[in-house]
């Protein structure tokens, strides 16, 4: 799960990370408000769930209130990449002497948390690891023992010449850390880290993503979640307990498994169609799933077919069949409908079907080309 | 013969009262797996499908001598569930439990690594030895005892690759279900290691998927250390970058982790990819072909060349992931995954 900027920030002065202040606008005159308050010349930031905001116009510097209201009228609204902006955190704009970076990630090759600082910071850090790798410091830390001061010092070192800059910029590293463990992180960035005129290190961005296997022990993350800034049918999905993704294409998937679901789409692909989405519905046998699978697929206009693969083990056909059944009568489909149902009660399951009398293939390739005939597809 | 569990496998299910537990402690009973016991904190002396339950691991041990435990308790016990049968000596444990928090992982790896013992997932199937013994939830009635040894991140996808082996008469040793998250007790080199030296596989199946650089890893050992053919499949080539596919370890980052690139690596060195998994058993015999000429050969066949059919679409991959692979490298790529798409300007005032 992504959080945005200033509810990363919040978690960040939550455990002693300094950050310039700041508050979050959804109007104009909001923004004005806020801008108003701080008295001093202020960024207008976008709140979305996308990276390249700068790039895309979606922060601009205002000199005063009245600047920050224009800016917050255009910005809010703006399409970023395929996101519409409903937020934009209007924070104080600091007077920047030096821009690093810092982050940890979890490594999946050494399963450690890593943590990487860079003097160049600021910047695409991507760029900076493929063209300039040593300005890159990385540091893997042994998840039982945590992270120990002296490890963050020998980090600081490495981003400041200044012994007060480097305690507290170490300070920020430890914290940082922990916050990394507390709030079940996958990534945790500051970039840039900055230094301004006044001497202080302030955290001038963050970023959390959030494990979402951690969420359930999360409450106040969980509590950030904007449903806004979402998929609707994504979130309708998870809701519905699937693993959705939506896509581009015209053939709509409904299968068992994340492995298999993938499979089938790459075999979408290689027959000639698009799949028009991602969709698991999981181990357990419940035909509601179905249902709730079969209407978000529906909802989505570009989708000329649906295939359903189904390969029984702990999911039962026969309890999948009937999710068809019923999905069948309660949205009554207009575009084909293709199935292949194989492994535990596979007998029953198309014994159930008759009543819809759907095609059906018997191997996943069979179903995937069928899928893509009858979507009419060249 | 088979790896990690065979007939001497003593094996209890830790939350064998629960739904899943139960149900599948009944299966793998029934399969004819030495299920010896079970445990569920405060159910001790009662009874599950015939199968005596224990309050505590240590107790069940001691009991039962059993010497594997699988683990069906939920996420938020699920941990938990794995110190306790590490310290309780089991050497084998495999854990079904999908939702552990990747952080709790990372932290009792070391802890099962210090103590000798081997754990299997978390979020997988378990594993099946045909004819020998099942643990985990893996369907008995697709496999067939044989010579190909098995091993996927993946469940219904090896369910489909295991049924396609059957369906041609090609039976398997071991299927191993490694599991589909970030950390995960035992990964792709562990098993080959184990399928190259266990004297009845002939023959090697591995089910990748994207996300991590598991398979490249793979890639690069199998080159080095196994002379048995492999046959590889990698799903997730339609998959979107920065979207988690189902599987809390199948996600493109920061441009790294595809399928092109792990087909690319395996490509490279001689590892035919199926384009589905109902190729797999057709390239399997091709290789098996080629390999009974100079035994040699097997080792040295960099280029094995892959079905004219599906050439034009592999090489294109290759060709275009190549690149890409030589331009990031290792290190950066996690460098890669931290740095998504983060950018933000700043203006003096």
């Amino acid at each position: 799960m992504k959080i945005h900027e200033y509810q990363a920030k919040e978690v960040f002065a939550g455990a002693g990370i300094p950050v310039p202040g700041g508050e979050v606008a959804t109007t104009p005159t909001e923004a004005f408000e806020i801008a108003q308050r701080f008295n001093t010349p202020v960024m207008v930031k976008s709140q979305v769930h996308v990276g390249g905001r700068g790039k895309a116009g979606g922060i601009k510097y205002a000199e005063n209130a009245e600047a920050a209201k224009v800016l917050a009228q255009k910005i809010l609204g703006m399409d970023i990449k395929g996101l519409e902006v409903k937020k934009v955190l209007v924070t104080v704009a600091e007077d920047i002497i030096s821009e690093s970076y810092v982050g940890i990630i979890l490594d999946r090759a050494t399963k450690k948390p890593v943590i990487m600082v860079s003097p160049a910071g600021g910047v695409d850090i991507e760029e900076v690891a493929a063209k300039t790798p040593e300005k890159i410091h990385k540091l893997y830390v042994d998840p039982v023992l945590g992270l120990k001061p002296f490890q963050a010092r020998n980090l600081a070192y490495k981003l400041y010449r200044d012994i007060g800059q480097v305690r507290k910029a170490a300070d920020i590293i430890m914290k940082l850390y922990g916050v990394f463990w507390s709030t079940d992180a996958s990534l945790v960035e500051i970039n840039p880290l900055i230094t301004n005129t006044a001497g202080e290190v302030l955290a001038l961005d963050a970023k959390i993503n959030i494990d979402d296997n951690g969420l359930y022990r999360q409450p106040v993350i969980e509590a950030m979640r904007d449903l806004d800034a979402e998929d609707p049918y994504e979130v309708e999905a998870r809701e519905g307990d699937l693993s959705f993704v939506k896509l581009d294409g015209n053939i709509g998937c409904i299968v068992n498994g994340a492995g298999l679901a993938m499979a089938t789409m790459d075999l979408v692909k290689r027959y000639g169609g698009e799949p028009a989405n991602f969709l698991d519905i999981g181990g357990s046998s419940n035909p509601q799933k179905v249902v709730t699978a079969m209407n978000i697929i529906l909802s989505d206009p570009k989708v000329r077919a649906i295939l359903i693969n189904i390969f029984g083990g702990i999911t039962r056909c026969d309890d999948v069949a009937n999710g068809i059944v019923a999905a069948f009568k309660q949205l009554n489909p207009t575009v084909p409908v293709v199935v292949r149902l194989t492994g535990t009660n596979e007998k029953e399951a198309y014994r159930i079907l008759k009543s819809v009398n759907l095609p059906s293939a018997d191997t996943l390739d069979d179903v995937v080309k069928k899928a893509i005939e009858l979507a009419g597809v060249e | 013969m088979s790896v990690f569990i065979n007939t001497k496998t003593r094996l209890i299910v830790q939350g064998i009262t629960g739904r899943d537990g139960s149900f599948h402690a009944e299966q793998m009973k029934a399969y004819g797996t030495k299920v010896v016991g079970g445990v569920t904190p405060g159910k001790g002396g009662t009874k599950v499908a015939g199968i005596p339950v224990f309050n505590t691991v240590e107790e069940a041990v001691a009991k039962t001598r059993a010497n594997a435990s699988v683990i069906y308790v939920p996420p938020s016990f699920a941990i938990d569930a794995i110190y306790e049968a590490v310290n309780a000596g089991i050497k084998t444990i495999v854990c079904i439990t999908e939702g552990i928090p990747a952080n709790d992982m990372m932290k009792v790896y070391p802890y099962v690594k210090e103590h000798g013992a081997r754990l299997v997932g978390p979020n997988c199937p378990g594993l099946i030895s045909p004819g020998e013994c099942k643990v985990g939830i893996m369907p008995g009635t697709i496999v067939k005892k044989g010579n190909v040894g098995v091993v996927s991140r993946s469940g219904t996808l090896t369910y489909e690759a295991i049924w396609a082996l059957t369906m041609e008469g090609m039976g398997q040793t071991t299927c191993i279900g490694i599991g589909g998250d970030q950390v995960i007790g035992t990964n792709f080199i562990d098993c080959l290691e184990a399928f190259q030296a266990d004297r009845s596989t002939k023959a090697i199946v591995m089910i990748g998927e994207i996300g991590g650089s598991d398979e490249e890893e793979a890639a690069a050992y199998i080159k080095k250390n196994v002379t048995k053919p492999v046959v590889a499949f990698i799903a997730g080539q339609t998959a979107p970058p920065g979207k988690r596919m189902g599987h809390a370890g199948a996600i493109i980052s920061g441009g790294t982790g595809t399928a092109a690139e792990k087909i690319a690596a395996l490509n490279k060195v001689g590892i035919p990819v199926a384009f589905s998994p109902t190729e797999i058993p057709q390239l399997m015999k091709e290789l098996l072909k080629k390999s009974k000429k100079p035994k040699a050969a097997v080792k040295k066949t960099t280029t094995r060349k892959k079905p004219a059919a599906k050439k034009t679409v592999r090489k294109k991959t290759t060709a275009k992931k190549k690149t890409t692979v030589k331009k990031i490298g290792n290190k950066a790529r996690t460098l890669k995954k931290a740095a998504r798409k983060k950018k933000t300007t700043t203006r003096r005032k």
